[in-house]
C-alpha cells in the first residue's frame, strides 16, 4: 500500500502541473469557487467559454478522447490526474460537465465518423454547448416512461412533447433526446434516441424556478420540431439501450455533492458559541460530526480504491455506487446541523459565509438526493446490480405501452 | 497510488478463507458454546502450526517476520468466520506489546513461545462498569507485586500471560505478569458471546514485570489500542461482509406474496444501506491499513475512524441480518444470532462506539492545533 504516483504517472502530473501553472491561478482558498449560477451568467459564459478553449488548444479538455477529435488519448487513471491537479486552480466549471459528460460518449459511440468530426471537437472546445433531454414531467425515477413522441416524416421526424429538468437549455447549441416513436408496443421497445439542434424552430425553453431560487434547469417544449433521420443514434427502438449508456456515465459525472462537509461543521462548532463554552465541547455535536468525519472519510477512501484499480489497469468494483447517496444526505445533516446551532437566528439571511454555506447545503441537499437517480433508486440498483437480487415484479411489463397505467 | 493489498497478501487472504472455511469456524463456536469452553484447542493448534501467531515476530525470534498488511488480511478472514480462538487478544494486543516495547530478555523468552503456541497471551485492561481511563486505574503496582481485580479480560483462561494495565508511583504502568503463578485468581464471566472466554482476575501481590518505562504506559497503551482498532476493524469489516452475504442469500432464495423477499423494496434497500456501511468501513479500514503499516503520524485519526465505522457497519449488518431472516433469524439454529453476538462483543473490546469517537474528534482537535502551529 502506498499514495505514490509511479514513474510515468509523476511525469504525468507534472505536466498537467507545469501547464496549469502557466495558465491559471491557483486557489488561494476552498471558498474559490467559480461556479455556473453564482456569477452573472452573461459573464461567466464567456470565461467558461475562454478557459475550455484554453484547454482543448493543449489537448487537454477532452485528453482521454482519440487525438482525431482533439484529445491526447489519456488513460483513466491520467485523466484523474489531470481532474486532481486541475482542481487545485481557481477555473470555472458547470457549463460544460453535462455535454462532455454524457452527449460526449453516446456521440463517441453512436454517431457516424463524419458527425463525430463535425461535432466532437466543437463540443470539446466549448463552442458548442450540449444538453441532456430525457426527464419528463411524467418520466422521472421511471425515465422508460417518456411520452414525447416522435412521428417519422419522410426523411425527418417530427416531435411533439415536453421534456423537463434540463441543464444549461437556454444556452446550449445542441442536446441529446430519447423519444416515444411507438406506443403500440412494450414501452422499452418503442423509443429511438436522436441529437437535435436546439436552435431549432418549434422548440420553447423555460427556466424552472428551484427551491434555492436559483435556475439551472429548464423546461422545453417541442411543437413540431424537425429532426432529420441521419441525427438518429442507434437504430429506430433502440433508444433505450443507448439512454442506459449515457444514465451509465450520469451516474459516473454526478459524484460527490459539493458544500458543507464534516470539516465545515468541525471548524465551525470550534467557533460557535453554545451556552459560554465551544459548541465542539458539546458531547452530542462531537457524536455527530464523528459520523460525517467517517463518513466523508470513507468517501474519499473509496474514490482512492477506485483510482487503485484504475491505476493497475483493472476494472473498479462498484464500490463508487455509493458516493452521491451518502454525500447527498450528509450534506443535508450538516446544513441542518449549522442552521440549528444558531437557535432562532439560524433562520435569518445573512452574509456570513459560513452561514450562507449551510443555508446552501440545506436548500441544495433535497435536488442532489434527487438528481441523477432518487437516493432509492440507486439502493435500488445497489440491491440489484451489486448484490443481485431480484427486479420487482412490474406493472407494466409486457403491456403495449399506450394500455400502460398512468394514474391519470 | 495503491490502496490495495499486494498479490502475495491476497493469496494469503485466500488460503485463511479456505481454511476457515474447511473447519467450519463457525461450527465449532457453537461446539465451544455448549460445552461452556474457552475455544477451540484444535483450531487454535492449526493456527498455530501455520504460523499465523507469529506473522508479525521477527525472524531472529523464529517469526514469520512479515508486515501489519498480512496480519490485516488474516483477520478479516477470522472475522468473517467467527472462529472460537484467542488470536485477538494473543496477536493484536499481547504479541504487539511486546514486539514494540518489550526489553531483549523478555523477547528472547516469550516471541519464539508465541511463535509455537507455548505462550498465550492477554490484555488486562478494565476493572469498572465504565470505560477506563488514565485516573481510574485501581490495580496498583509496587516493588513489582500487583494487587487488584480486573472484568473482562479476554480469551483470560486460555492466556498463559496477561499485560497489567496497573498505577504505579509514576503514573500507569504496562506489567508482564505470569497468569500461572498462585496470587492471582482467575474466575470465568460468562457472556453475551460465550465462543470466546473472558474472566476476571483478582491479584495479590502477583510479581510481575515492567514493560518499557514506568512514565509512558498511557501512551504506549493509547498506541497499542491505535494499532489494534485497525486489526479488530478487520475483523469487523469481514464480519460485516459475511453477515450481509448471509442476509442476501436468504432475501434470494425465501419466498412470500409469491415472490423472493429480495424483491421487495423494503428490504432491498435494508440490504444496499448494509453495503453503504460496509463499503465505507471497508475503504476506512484500508486507509487505517496503510497508516498501521507506514507507522504514520495519521494512525490515531485513521484508527479511530476506521475503528467508528467498521463498529456502525457491523452492527448494522448484524442485527439486519437478523430482521432480513424473520422468525428463523430469533432462532438458535440459524446462525444469524453468532453474528449478533460477535459483533457487540467485538463492538466492545477495546473501547466503545462512544470511546472511539470521542478519540476521532479528539485526534482532529489535536491535528489541527498541530497545523495551526
Amino acid at each position: 500500500m502506498n499514495f505514490n504516483d509511479t514513474e510515468q504517472q509523476a511525469e504525468f502530473r507534472a505536466r498537467c502541473s507545469a501547464w496549469l501553472k502557466d495558465n491559471a491561478q491557483p486557489k488561494t482558498s476552498a471558498r474559490n469557487d467559480k461556479r455556473y449560477g453564482k456569477t452573472d451568467q452573461k459573464e461567466f459564459l464567456k470565461s467558461a467559454l475562454e478557459w475550455q478553449k484554453k484547454k482543448f488548444d493543449a489537448g487537454w479538455a477532452m485528453l482521454h478522447w482519440p487525438k482525431i477529435y482533439g484529445g491526447l488519448e489519456a488513460s483513466p487513471i491520467e485523466r484523474i490526474i489531470w481532474g486532481q491537479e486541475e482542481a487545485k486552480f481557481d477555473v470555472p466549471w458547470g457549463v460544460y460537465e453535462i455535454g462532455l459528460g454524457m452527449a460526449g460518449p453516446v456521440m463517441m459511440q453512436y454517431a457516424t465518423e463524419e458527425q463525430k468530426q463535425r461535432y466532437l471537437p466543437p463540443m470539446a472546445a466549448g463552442e458548442e454547448i450540449w444538453c441532456q433531454l430525457f426527464s419528463e414531467p411524467s418520466a422521472g425515477s421511471d425515465v422508460a416512461g417518456l411520452r414525447s413522441r416522435a412521428v417519422q416524416d419522410g426523411s425527418d421526424w417530427i416531435i411533439n412533447g415536453q421534456k423537463v429538468w434540463t441543464s444549461g437549455a437556454h444556452f446550449c447549441d445542441y442536446g441529446i433526446i430519447v423519444v416515444r416513436h411507438d406506443p403500440d408496443v412494450d414501452k422499452h421497445a418503442g423509443m429511438t434516441f436522436f441529437f437535435i439542434d436546439m436552435k431549432s424552430p418549434g422548440i420553447d425553453i423555460k427556466p424552472i424556478k428551484q427551491i434555492t431560487g436559483g435556475s439551472s434547469f429548464n423546461e422545453v417544449y417541442f411543437n413540431d420540431v424537425r429532426i432529420p433521420d441521419s441525427q438518429r443514434l442507434g437504430a429506430v427502438g433502440d433508444g433505450w439501450r443507448v439512454a442506459i449508456t449515457t444514465l451509465m456515465n450520469e451516474r459516473l459525472a454526478v459524484g460527490d455533492a459539493n458544500g458543507a462537509d464534516a470539516t465545515e461543521a468541525f471548524k465551525w462548532a470550534q467557533k460557535q458559541d453554545d451556552h459560554g463554552q465551544p459548541l465542539i465541547q458539546n458531547r452530542a455535536v462531537r457524536e455527530s460530526i464523528a459520523d460525517w468525519y467517517c463518513q466523508a472519510s470513507g468517501l474519499k477512501n473509496t474514490k482512492l480504491r477506485t483510482m487503485s484499480a484504475l491505476s493497475r489497469g483493472d476494472t473498479p468494483g462498484p464500490e463508487a455506487s455509493i458516493t452521491k447517496v451518502v454525500s447527498a444526505n450528509k450534506l443535508q445533516a450538516v446544513g441542518n446541523f449549522g442552521i440549528d446551532s444558531l437557535d432562532m437566528a439560524g433562520m435569518l439571511k445573512t452574509d456570513d459565509t459560513d452561514v450562507h454555506s449551510f443555508h446552501d447545503a440545506w436548500l441544495g441537499a433535497p435536488g442532489l438526493r434527487i438528481a441523477g437517480g432518487t437516493d432509492e433508486i440507486l439502493k435500488n440498483i445497489i440491491a440489484e446490480r451489486v448484490l443481485g437480487l431480484p427486479q420487482d415484479p412490474r406493472a407494466d411489463k409486457g403491456v403495449a405501452f399506450k394500455d400502460i397505467p398512468s394514474g391519470k | 497510488m495503491n490502496l490495495d493489498f499486494s498479490d502475495d497478501q491476497k493469496l494469503l487472504q485466500s488460503e485463511a478463507r479456505k481454511f476457515f472455511d474447511k473447519e467450519q469456524a463457525c461450527r465449532r463456536g457453537r461446539a465451544v458454546m455448549d460445552a461452556e469452553s474457552d475455544l477451540d484447542q484444535d483450531l487454535w493448534n492449526q493456527i498455530v502450526s501455520m504460523g499465523w501467531t507469529g506473522i508479525r515476530i521477527p525472524e531472529q525470534y523464529e517469526g514469520l517476520g512479515l508486515g501489519h498488511l498480512e496480519l490485516c488480511v488474516v483477520a478479516e478472514e477470522l472475522g468473517r468466520s467467527l472462529a472460537p480462538v484467542p488470536y485477538s487478544s494473543s496477536v493484536y494486543l499481547f504479541t504487539e506489546i511486546l514486539v514494540k516495547f518489550a526489553n531483549e530478555d523478555i523477547k528472547k523468552d516469550l516471541l519464539p513461545k508465541l511463535v509455537t503456541g507455548e505462550c498465550v497471551g492477554t490484555l488486562a485492561l478494565t476493572e469498572q462498569l465504565y470505560a477506563p481511563t488514565e485516573d481510574n486505574i485501581n490495580t496498583k503496582v509496587s516493588n513489582d507485586l500487583i494487587s487488584g481485580k480486573k472484568i473482562a479480560v479476554p480469551d483470560a483462561n486460555a492466556a498463559t500471560h496477561a499485560i497489567v494495565v496497573c498505577q504505579g508511583d509514576k503514573g500507569i504502568e504496562l506489567r508482564l505478569i505470569d497468569l500461572s503463578v498462585k496470587n492471582c485468581v482467575l474466575e470465568k464471566q460468562a457472556t453475551i458471546d460465550d465462543t470466546r472466554g473472558y474472566a476476571a482476575i483478582e491479584f495479590n501481590n502477583a510479581p510481575s514485570t515492567l514493560i518499557g518505562d514506568a512514565e509512558n504506559g498511557w501512551s504506549m497503551l493509547q498506541n497499542t489500542l491505535d494499532q489494534a482498532a485497525v486489526l479488530f476493524s478487520f475483523e469487523q469489516i469481514g464480519g460485516a461482509q459475511a453477515a450481509l452475504d448471509m442476509a442476501t442469500d436468504y432475501a434470494k432464495h425465501r419466498f412470500a406474496f409469491g415472490r423472493a423477499i429480495g424483491s421487495y423494496q423494503g428490504i432491498k434497500h435494508k440490504l444496499a444501506d448494509m453495503y453503504i456501511a460496509l463499503t465505507l468501513a471497508k475503504s476506512n479500514t484500508y486507509y487505517g491499513a496503510w497508516a498501521l503499516s507506514t507507522d504514520s503520524s495519521e494512525l490515531s485519526v485513521a484508527a479511530a475512524t476506521a475503528r467508528v465505522s467498521s463498529t456502525e457497519a457491523f452492527k448494522l449488518c448484524a442485527q439486519e441480518n437478523i430482521q432480513t431472516h424473520g422468525g428463523n433469524g430469533f432462532t438458535w439454529e440459524y446462525d444469524c444470532h453468532m453474528f449478533y453476538r460477535r459483533a457487540k462483543v467485538l463492538s466492545l473490546n477495546i473501547g466503545s462506539l462512544a470511546v472511539w469517537k470521542e478519540k476521532l474528534i479528539s485526534g482532529l482537535e489535536k491535528s489541527n492545533l498541530a497545523s495551526a502551529n
